[in-house]
C-alpha cells in the first residue's frame, strides 16, 4: 500500500509540515468523498424534485380553474361533468373521519403496549411481542385492504345488522391497526429513552413500579410520545389502498360511522388512471396531492420539533 | 417489620390490574396478525398449487394462475433495488462518516424525515410527471421502479446509518492510526463489520416494496399483460396490484383465488421479514464489543 512508503521522520520533516500524501489512496478517498456527498444530498433533490414535479402540474390547475371557495368548501367532486366542480369538502371530511375514528382506536391501544413492552415485559416475552408487532407492520396495505373487504366487512354487517360494512367504521379498523406498529414502536424507544436512573431515584423513594411508570417515566417522555402519535396519524392520513378498498368510496360527509366516505389519497388512486395527461381533472388530482404533501410535511416537522424537545432535555 | 403496609398492598393490587390491563391492550394489537394469517391460510390454500403459481391467468382472470404477476413483482423489486440501494448506501455512508454536525446535515436530515412520510400515492404522482412523462419511460417498469426506490430510499439510509454507526468508534481510531485514509477505514473497517446490519434493514425494505401498491398502478404494472416482461421497458402485472383488480374490479372470479393471491404476497413479505429478523438476531449474538 502506498501509505507505507512514507520516509521515515527526521528531525526536519517535523518543521517541513506534514508530508504531502497526493497518491493514488488520497484521490481515491476524494473520489469518494465526493459520490457518498452526492448520495447524501440525493433525499434532498427527491424531496425537492417531488415539490417541483407535483406543484408544476398542481399550478396549472390552481392559476386555471381553481376556485377557493369551492374547493374548500363546496363537496361537489364532480370533475367529469360538462360542467365540472371540483370541492374536495366531501373528501377531507372523508380523510378526516376515517383518520380520526383510526387514531381514536388506535392511540390508546398503541401507548398501553408500548408501556406493557418497555416497562413491563421482560427477556422472551419482550422480545416475542415486539417481533410480532414488526410483524404487524408487515402486512402490505393492499392484503389489508383486502381483509377489510372479505373479513371485516361482513363482521360489521352482522354484529351491527347493516346493510354495507364498508365505510368509516370498518376503514377506521383497518387504519387503526395500520398505524399501531409505528405508534407502538415509537412510543417504545420514547419510554426506552428515559434514563433508568429516574426510575432508580423514584423507586428509592418508595414508589411502587406503577407510580414510577405514571409520575415519572411517562411525564418524562412525553414529547416522544407525542410525536409517535403523530407519525402514526401521518400514516393513517397517507394511507390509500387500504382506504380505497375498505371506506366504500362513495362521496359523501358523514353522519353516522357507518357511512360509506372517500379519501383524498383514494381519490388520486381511483380517477388517476383514467384522466388524460394535462387535463384540468388531471391538474386538479396533483393539486390534491399539493395538499397531502403539505400536510404530511407540516406532520413530520411538528413532530420532528417535538423530539428534537426530547434530545434538548 | 418487613409486613406490607395497607398502602403497599393497595398499590400492589392496583399494580396487578394495571399489568393485565395493559397485556390485554398488547394482545388485541397482536392478535390481528394471527388471525389475518389464519384466515389467508385457511380460505386460500383450496385455491393454491404448483399450477397457480406457474402458469397464467385465463378467462378474463377468474382462472389460471398468477406466474406473470409473481415474476413482475421480482422485476420491480429488483430494479428497484438496484437503484436504491447503490444511493441509499452511499448516504448513509457521508452521513455516518463524514457529515459534520452542521446546519446542511441538519436538512439532510429532515429531508430523510419527510420523505418516508410522503403517502405513496404522492410518490405516484411524483413517479407519473417524473419518470413516466417528464424522462419519458413511459408506463414500464423502470419507471414504476424508479418510484418505488424513492420511497424505499429513505428506509434504507436510516437502517444502513444505524449499522454503520453501530461499529465502535475504536475500530475506525485504530485504522487511521495506522495511516489508512477514511475510504480505505470505510472499505476495510467499517462495511465489513455492519454489512450483515446493512442487510437486515435492505431485505425488511425488500419485503416492504414488494407489498407497495399505489405507487406502481400509474407508473408500471398493468391490469394484465399476457405474458412475462422481457426488459425495463415492458408493462408487467404485479401480485399486489392483481390482489386489488381481482377483489374489486373483476366479476365473477371464484372465491378462494383472491385469497391464495393475498395467500401468496403475505408469505412472501413475512418470510422476508422472518429472514431479516433471523439475521439480526444471528448478528446480536455474534457480536464481540
Amino acid at each position: 500500500m502506498s501509505t507505507q512508503d512514507r520516509p521515515s521522520g527526521s528531525p526536519g520533516d517535523a518543521a517541513a509540515g506534514p508530508p504531502d500524501r497526493r497518491d493514488l489512496a488520497w484521490y481515491v478517498d476524494m473520489g469518494v468523498r465526493v459520490l457518498v456527498f452526492a448520495g447524501g444530498i440525493s433525499a434532498i433533490v427527491f424531496i425537492f424534485g417531488i415539490f417541483v414535479f407535483i406543484g408544476k402540474e398542481g399550478l396549472g390547475f390552481l392559476t386555471g380553474p381553481f376556485r377557493p371557495g369551492e374547493f374548500f368548501g363546496s363537496t361537489a367532486w364532480r370533475p367529469t361533468s360538462d360542467y365540472p366542480t371540483y370541492g374536495i369538502l366531501a373528501l377531507m371530511a372523508g380523510t378526516a373521519s376515517v383518520t380520526g375514528l383510526a387514531m381514536l382506536l388506535a392511540v390508546p391501544f398503541s401507548l398501553g403496549a408500548a408501556i406493557y413492552i418497555a416497562e413491563f415485559a421482560r427477556g422472551r416475552t419482550r422480545e416475542t411481542l415486539k417481533v410480532l408487532v414488526e410483524l404487524l407492520a408487515a402486512v402490505p396495505s393492499v392484503v389489508w385492504g383486502f381483509v377489510g373487504l372479505t373479513v371485516v366487512n361482513p363482521a360489521i354487517i352482522s354484529v351491527f345488522d347493516v346493510p354495507v360494512g364498508l365505510g368509516v367504521l370498518n376503514s377506521g379498523i383497518i387504519l387503526g391497526l395500520m398505524a399501531t406498529p409505528i405508534m407502538t414502536t415509537l412510543a417504545e424507544d420514547a419510554l426506552k429513552a428515559v434514563p433508568d436512573t429516574y426510575r432508580e431515584a423514584a423507586e428509592a423513594m418508595g414508589a411502587s413500579r406503577l407510580q414510577v411508570v405514571v409520575r415519572v417515566v411517562l411525564p418524562a417522555a412525553r414529547n416522544g410520545l407525542v410525536a409517535a402519535v403523530l407519525l402514526g396519524v401521518g400514516r393513517g392520513f397517507g394511507e390509500t389502498m387500504a382506504v380505497l378498498m375498505a371506506s366504500g368510496h362513495s362521496i359523501n360527509v358523514p353522519t353516522s360511522v357507518f357511512d360509506s366516505v372517500r379519501a383524498l389519497t383514494a381519490t388520486i388512486a381511483a380517477e388517476l388512471g383514467e384522466t388524460a395527461d394535462g387535463s384540468d381533472h388531471y391538474r386538479a388530482l396533483f393539486t390534491i396531492g399539493i395538499l397531502l404533501f403539505v400536510v404530511t410535511f407540516a406532520i413530520n416537522l411538528t413532530a420532528d420539533l417535538f423530539l428534537r424537545g426530547r434530545g434538548r432535555r | 417489620m418487613f409486613q406490607p403496609t395497607p398502602v403497599d398492598l393497595r398499590n400492589r393490587a392496583r399494580e396487578g390490574l394495571v399489568r393485565w390491563l395493559l397485556l390485554g391492550l398488547t394482545l388485541v394489537i397482536i392478535l390481528p396478525v394471527l388471525l389475518i394469517l389464519g384466515v389467508l391460510a385457511w380460505k386460500g390454500t383450496p385455491a393454491l398449487s404448483l399450477e397457480f403459481l406457474f402458469t397464467e391467468p385465463r378467462e378474463a382472470m377468474t382462472a389460471g394462475g398468477i406466474l406473470p404477476a409473481l415474476v413482475g413483482t421480482v422485476w420491480l423489486v429488483a430494479v428497484a433495488l438496484l437503484a436504491s440501494v447503490p444511493v441509499g448506501v452511499a448516504a448513509a455512508v457521508y452521513l455516518s462518516e463524514y457529515a459534520p454536525d452542521n446546519a446542511l446535515t441538519r436538512i439532510i436530515n429532515l429531508a430523510i424525515m419527510n420523505l418516508a412520510g410522503v403517502p405513496s400515492i404522492v410518490h405516484a404522482l411524483f413517479g407519473v410527471g417524473a419518470f413516466v412523462y417528464f424522462f419519458r419511460f413511459g408506463t414500464s417498469i423502470l419507471a414504476a421502479s424508479l418510484t418505488l426506490a424513492v420511497m424505499s430510499l429513505p428506509v434504507i439510509i436510516v437502517s444502513t446509518r444505524e449499522a454503520l454507526q453501530a461499529v465502535p468508534r475504536a475500530f475506525r481510531e485504530a485504522c487511521w492510526a495506522m495511516g489508512a485514509t477514511r475510504w480505505q477505514t470505510i472499505r476495510h473497517v467499517v462495511l465489513p463489520n455492519s454489512v450483515s446490519g446493512i442487510l437486515t434493514g435492505v431485505i425488511l425494505e425488500v419485503a416492504h416494496t414488494a407489498g407497495e401498491t399505489a405507487p406502481i398502478m400509474f407508473t408500471g404494472a398493468a391490469f394484465f399483460v399476457p405474458f412475462l416482461p422481457e426488459g425495463i421497458h415492458d408493462q408487467t402485472m404485479a401480485l399486489s396490484l392483481h390482489l386489488f383488480i381481482i377483489s374489486t374490479q373483476v366479476p365473477g372470479v371464484p372465491e378462494p383465488v383472491p385469497f391464495a393471491v393475498a395467500l401468496v404476497l403475505i408469505s412472501l413479505v413475512m418470510s422476508m421479514n422472518a429472514a431479516s429478523i433471523w439475521v439480526r438476531t444471528r448478528l446480536r449474538r455474534r457480536k464481540k464489543w
